[in-house]
């Protein structure tokens, strides 16, 4: 089985973020890149079912953006397990799924995935499609938000997250793309001799001709309005820890 | 048009479809374009009775035996063949998870983008501006879309459905959906609810809860130490239940428990909007976050700049004399 993950790098969540001159994206030099969440999550799943399968499964990280951000996420992929690697070089900042979909399936069709796997929403953009849409351009069925996954009678079971406490579990026949909800399992560190032995695995760059056309695009990156009349509590600990204890003492009385 | 696509929940509307009409009704009249309300599949006639008071030119149904459950396969392509018939300049829904899981085929399908978990609406232009958050809650971005179709999804409490206009439909009609067996790829079995178990967390009059900038469940007894000095239950983002710190039923938010305590006190927590949703309906909320951009600020009563691991021990001790 061929099983492809596709792993983003997005910023840091101690990362400063702020609006660079252009209005329509972040200042990306003051900004650590690390791997999307929930894609760390589909990483380990993809990995735990070539374990169990034991077999020649090959499990494939795919990355897309420009290299200073994206390299190190591809590293720790193949450091952690992963056979090879797909590096799709995109210098663009695109925003719109569709088209991010495009250049994803028309650089992975000749791969004939058997499964992909996405997280199911990413930290940045937060579009929270483009597994989906992948899996739709492709051909492949889809489901989202995998909480759990068996193999069965040469098919895929998802567990999937619907709201408020409640799930449902879906059958997929293969090729499948599914995206999967942080929590699913734990992740593994890689090891030092899997961190030794990703320089020696396979990484396919591919160059993007064009970002295609968008058709939805960010005009105007811009800070979210405070809703209520916020009081701002700042200071040295001490001073912070007399004004806490004020207002739970005197003005909430709770305690 | 505008078209609103209801969503069925265990036998009713869905909250946030009522929200996306809500939003429908505005977009009809500030662009002059007729409401169109579409209740499609699973329990699609009684969506319909239901919305039968809802103020709109037309309300339609579009119902299959073989969507008579929801799979992605099947809305999908019914939707699809909806709006090629009826070319709808918006088609409307709440960004509920069925809607993350079939409208993404549905744009890719008609190459027609899908503007998704929009916060407000503009109409200071030609066309609508969509604001959403991105980077997390961090920042939030005008979005413009292009295309004779649009796709757009509401985040819950977006609209709110106490706006609706009332006054029923115009017209009611049925519209036919061609399916075949075969389009169905997927099966999906009944949905369930996992045994409850462990606290109830929508009685709790005080909350303390925890999020990732706790950094390792060996500090953990800071906060710990903290509820039980105020004597309040303890409660987490997602993460934290994620890494196995606290268990499940600890965690607040759209996948979580919603609380509404007199006191929500967030240590660590960044305020991303699937953790909001199931704390924002509380009296007060006091933040902890040492960002002092942190989005949790922006629904706080009390913000609280400053580093968790000194203010946390700090306040207990101070609390405990
Ligand atoms: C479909 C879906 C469902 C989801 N359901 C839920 C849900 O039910 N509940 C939920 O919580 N999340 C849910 N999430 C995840 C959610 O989007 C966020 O990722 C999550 O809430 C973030 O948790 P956090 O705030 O603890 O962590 P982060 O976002 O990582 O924030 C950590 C915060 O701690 C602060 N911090 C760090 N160190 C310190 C320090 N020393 N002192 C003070 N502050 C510090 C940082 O500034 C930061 O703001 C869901 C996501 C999706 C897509
Ligand atoms: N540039 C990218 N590189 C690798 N994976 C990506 C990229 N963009 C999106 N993805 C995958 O698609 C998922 C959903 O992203 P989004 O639709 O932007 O919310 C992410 O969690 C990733 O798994």
């Amino acid at each position: 089985m061929k099983i492809a993950v596709l792993t983003k790098a997005i910023p840091s969540y101690e990362s400063s973020i702020r609006v660079d001159s252009s209005g329509s994206w972040i200042d990306e030099s003051v900004v650590n890149f690390v791997v999307n969440e929930s894609d760390s999550y589909a990483l380990e799943e993809a990995l735990q079912i070539k374990e169990k399968l034991n077999d020649d499964t090959e499990v494939v990280v795919v990355i897309m953006g420009n290299e200073n951000n994206t390299s190190k996420v591809l590293k720790d992929g193949l450091a952690k397990g992963a056979d090879r690697g797909i590096f799709i070089n995109n210098e663009n900042i695109d925003t719109d799924p569709l088209s991010i979909a495009k250049l994803f399936s028309e650089n992975l069709k000749e791969e004939s995935f058997d499964l992909i796997f996405s997280g199911l929403q990413s930290d940045d953009l937060g579009s929270g499609q483009t597994g989906v849409l992948i899996g739709e351009l492709l051909g492949m069925s889809t489901a989202t938000l995998g909480i759990e996954t068996k193999m069965e009678d040469g098919n895929i079971k998802v567990k999937r997250e619907l709201e408020s406490g409640w799930f449902q579990w879906v059958t997929l026949p293969f090729p499948a793309s599914i995206s999967i909800q942080s929590g699913i399992n734990e992740p593994r560190y890689p090891s030092l001799k899997g961190i030794m032995g990703a320089k020696r695995k396979d990484v396919k760059s591919l160059n993007i001709s064009s970002s295609g056309d968008n058709k939805q695009k960010f005009i105007e990156l811009f800070i979210p309005k405070t809703e209520k009349v916020t009081e701002r509590i700042t200071g040295d600990v001490d001073s912070i820890v007399a004004r806490m204890l004020d207002i739970l003492k005197n003005t909430l009385k709770v305690i | 048009m505008i078209l609103v696509v209801l969503e069925n929940q265990r036998g009713n509307i869905h909250a946030f479809s009522k929200e996306a009409v809500v939003a429908g009704q505005q977009l009809s009249e500030k662009l002059g374009l007729d409401l169109s309300i579409l209740c499609l599949g699973e329990n699609a006639s009684s969506l319909r009775e239901q919305a039968s008071d809802y103020s709109a030119k037309n309300l339609i149904l579009a119902q299959h035996d073989l969507i008579n459950s929801y799979s992605a396969d099947g809305y999908s392509k019914a939707l699809a063949q909806v709006i090629s018939e009826l070319s709808p300049k918006y088609v409307l829904m709440g960004h509920s998870y069925m809607v993350r899981d079939f409208l993404p085929r549905v744009s890719a399908k008609l190459d027609i983008p899908f503007v998704s978990d929009i916060i407000t609406v503009d109409y200071n232009s030609d066309s609508p501006i969509f604001s959403r958050q991105v980077f997390n809650a961090k920042l939030a971005t005008k979005v413009e879309a292009t295309s004779d179709t649009v796709l757009l999804s509401f985040q819950s409490a977006a609209f709110s459905s106490d706006g609706m206009q009332i006054g029923g439909s115009e017209n009611q009609s049925d519209f036919s959906v061609n399916l075949e067996a075969s389009d169905i790829k997927s099966q999906s079995e009944a949905e369930f609810q996992e045994s409850a178990s462990g606290v109830d967390l929508t009685t709790a009059e005080l909350i303390v809860s925890v999020g990732r900038g706790i950094e390792s469940q060996d500090n953990l007894p800071l906060v710990e130490s903290l509820a039980s000095a105020m004597g309040a239950e303890i409660a987490s983002s997602r993460p934290v239940v994620d890494m196995g710190w606290l268990p499940p039923y600890r965690q607040i938010g759209s996948s979580g428990q919603a609380v509404s305590p007199k006191l929500y006190l967030s240590v660590g927590i960044s305020g991303a909007i699937q953790h909001v949703v199931g704390m924002k309906g509380s009296k007060t909320i006091m933040a902890i976050n040492k960002d002092e951009d942190a989005p949790i600020f922006e629904i706080a009563d009390y913000a609280v700049i400053g580093d968790l691991m000194e203010i946390v021990p700090k306040l207990t001790e101070e609390i405990q004399k």
